[in-house]
């Protein structure tokens, strides 16, 4: 396996019941890249990006076909631990969604129940919401409910939350899409800083945001594959006229 | 035409004042007939109380003296029912929410909870007679009286508990899932306490119907009369909804004995509006971080 190769998705078919909402994709992520996922509504980027950290688990009556490797092992053989994974693959909701706790207790709470770097916890929460860039704003208010932060204060929790973990990988599901300008232009940034240590994958509606922040992009249409290319290809030469029509506002 | 018009509008705003009469007319039916039964029952029963009344055991064939034994019982009964219902309603709450999966299965039991809310306290009673009085050989006792009470409550405090866990925001079981944290531990460290103040407000409906009810206590725990206190939890006690219902109709003296009905009613009353209290105050304090 290329070394730069973090997750590989083999002929990967999902159904919901009886609906097929993802059809034989094939596609590669690479390490420390941005790849943004895009489509138009119902185009199976969500679902494809929940799969990855076995989210879709908790639907009932899903079922998954192909193979997805992470590090060489299919995440979806049976002897590999769903959580085990959720560790290690982190995630960032469309809506941020931080528990109704303190903000030190929001960062503090993955690692206490799993133990990771319990040695230091305070240094911990620091270094994650450094990351985040929300540490200048909240280190005085650190024992005050998160749910008084803004919305863009608290989608940059919900990262720190994710990062505390100490995750390789961050999948982030429309983070920005519930959030004004300001706080959009703030998360693109992190997104930026971020990539030198994790390898992030993101699904946006915005065709700005991808060509401003991703390193690679994936077009999906109806649960296909359309177009998988580096981002500066397919925002200025697209191969699939599809591809073109979407990213031009023609259709979607 | 614009007559007719204006006539639909008035017809309109007539329409909507009187419906709004009704609806005010009903509350206040309502909140009055509850002020009523309690004005009447606190100008009935207050000259009965006394220090002594809820301090000494009942003398003279309960025709004197006080009820604190029957007062000790109902809250050694309400605690107990409590203690059996709340854990075991919860428990059943979590596995029908949060573990099995939905479907037929699911379906019947909900029915079947659904039909134990509506099984008459009568039957409860006898079946803690026959099943935890004679079968498991408690006698009649603290245990077997808890126990039947705490079955009694127990589609309430599932019912409660069900609405509870589902008003728990989904986004926080993702979340909190997407960190690697367990099934178990998302449970008890995040959907619990969320949905604790609703468990709670089941639990008080539960604690009311507990104290007050007297059939399911009659067969099994219930004394006629004791002074002697409890010793253990197999011994009988009296209570107060069963006080009242013997001095009320088999008391030697009914009608001299009306002034400590109306009293232990009154105790009764306060005393279920005092244990509701308690669980309103703690429901206070865990709601005051929930905000979404």
């Amino acid at each position: 396996m290329d070394a730069n190769i973090i997750i590989k998705l083999k002929n990967v078919n999902f159904y919901y019941g009886e609906n097929r909402a993802l059809t034989d994709i094939t596609m590669n992520y690479r390490k420390n890249k941005v790849t943004a996922l895009i489509g138009p509504s119902g185009c199976g980027k969500s679902t494809l990006l929940r799969l990855l950290n076995r989210m879709n688990d908790l639907i009932d009556g899903t079922r998954v076909e192909g193979e997805i490797l992470y590090e060489d092992k299919n995440i979806y053989s049976p002897d590999l631990d769903p959580v085990e994974i959720r560790r290690k693959i982190g995630m960032v909701f469309q809506k941020p969604n931080p528990f109704p706790k303190t903000i030190y207790n929001n960062i503090a709470y993955g690692p206490k129940l799993n133990r990771v770097g319990s040695a230091n916890l305070d240094e911990l929460v620091e270094q994650s919401l450094k990351q985040a860039v929300l540490w200048d704003e909240v280190k005085d208010i650190l024992n005050q409910s998160a749910m008084n932060l803004s919305g863009g204060q608290q989608q940059r929790l919900c990262i720190a939350r994710a990062l505390a973990m100490k995750p390789d990988i961050l999948l982030m599901d429309e983070p920005t899409s519930a959030l004004d300008p300001i706080s959009t232009a703030k998360i693109e940034e992190l997104v930026e800083e971020l990539k030198k240590v994790y390898t992030i994958i993101i699904v946006t509606h915005n065709m700005q945001q991808a060509a401003r922040i991703s390193d690679e992009t994936a077009f999906f249409y109806l649960g296909n594959l359309i177009e998988y290319n580096k981002t500066e290809k397919i925002f200025t030469k697209p191969d699939v006229k599809q591809t073109e029509d979407y990213i031009t506002g023609r259709f979607g | 035409m614009r007559d007719s018009q204006a006539n639909i509008m008035k017809w309109r705003y007539f329409q909507q004042s009187l419906f709004f009469a009704l609806f005010r007319a009903a509350a206040l039916i309502i909140t009055l007939a509850l002020g009523g039964i309690v004005i009447y029952i606190i100008i009935n029963g207050i000259s009965a109380i006394s220090w002594e009344f809820i301090t000494k055991p009942p003398t003279h064939s309960m025709t004197k003296g006080g009820i604190m034994p029957a007062i000790l019982g109902t809250i050694y009964l309400t605690v107990g029912a409590i203690s059996i219902g709340l854990p075991l309603g919860v428990a059943s709450a979590i596995y029908l929410t949060e573990y099995a999966k939905q479907g037929r299965m699911i379906r019947l039991i909900r029915v079947g909870i659904n039909c134990l809310a509506g099984v008459p306290s009568v039957v409860f009673g006898l079946f803690g007679l026959a099943f935890f009085v004679i079968l498991f050989k408690f006698g009649s006792s603290i245990l077997a009286g808890s126990l039947t009470l705490g079955f009694l409550i127990l589609p309430t405090i599932i019912g409660a508990s069900e609405e509870a866990l589902k008003a728990v925001p989904q986004t926080f079981r993702e979340a909190s899932l997407a960190l690697g944290v367990s099934k178990w531990q998302t449970i008890y460290r995040i959907v619990l306490p969320n949905a604790m103040p609703g468990i709670l407000t089941g639990s008080i409906l539960g604690i009311g119907r507990a104290a007050g009810e007297t059939a399911p206590i009659m067969f099994t725990t219930a004394a006629f009369f004791t002074s002697k206190l409890p010793s253990s939890i197999f011994d009988e006690v009296m209570a107060l909804p069963y006080h009242i219902y013997v001095l009320a109709t088999a008391g030697t003296n009914i009608e001299e004995t009306r002034p400590i009905q109306y009293g232990t009613v009154l105790v009764l009353v306060a005393l279920v509006l005092g244990i509701n209290m308690v669980a309103i105050l703690v429901r206070a304090y865990m709601r005051r971080n929930k905000r979404w």
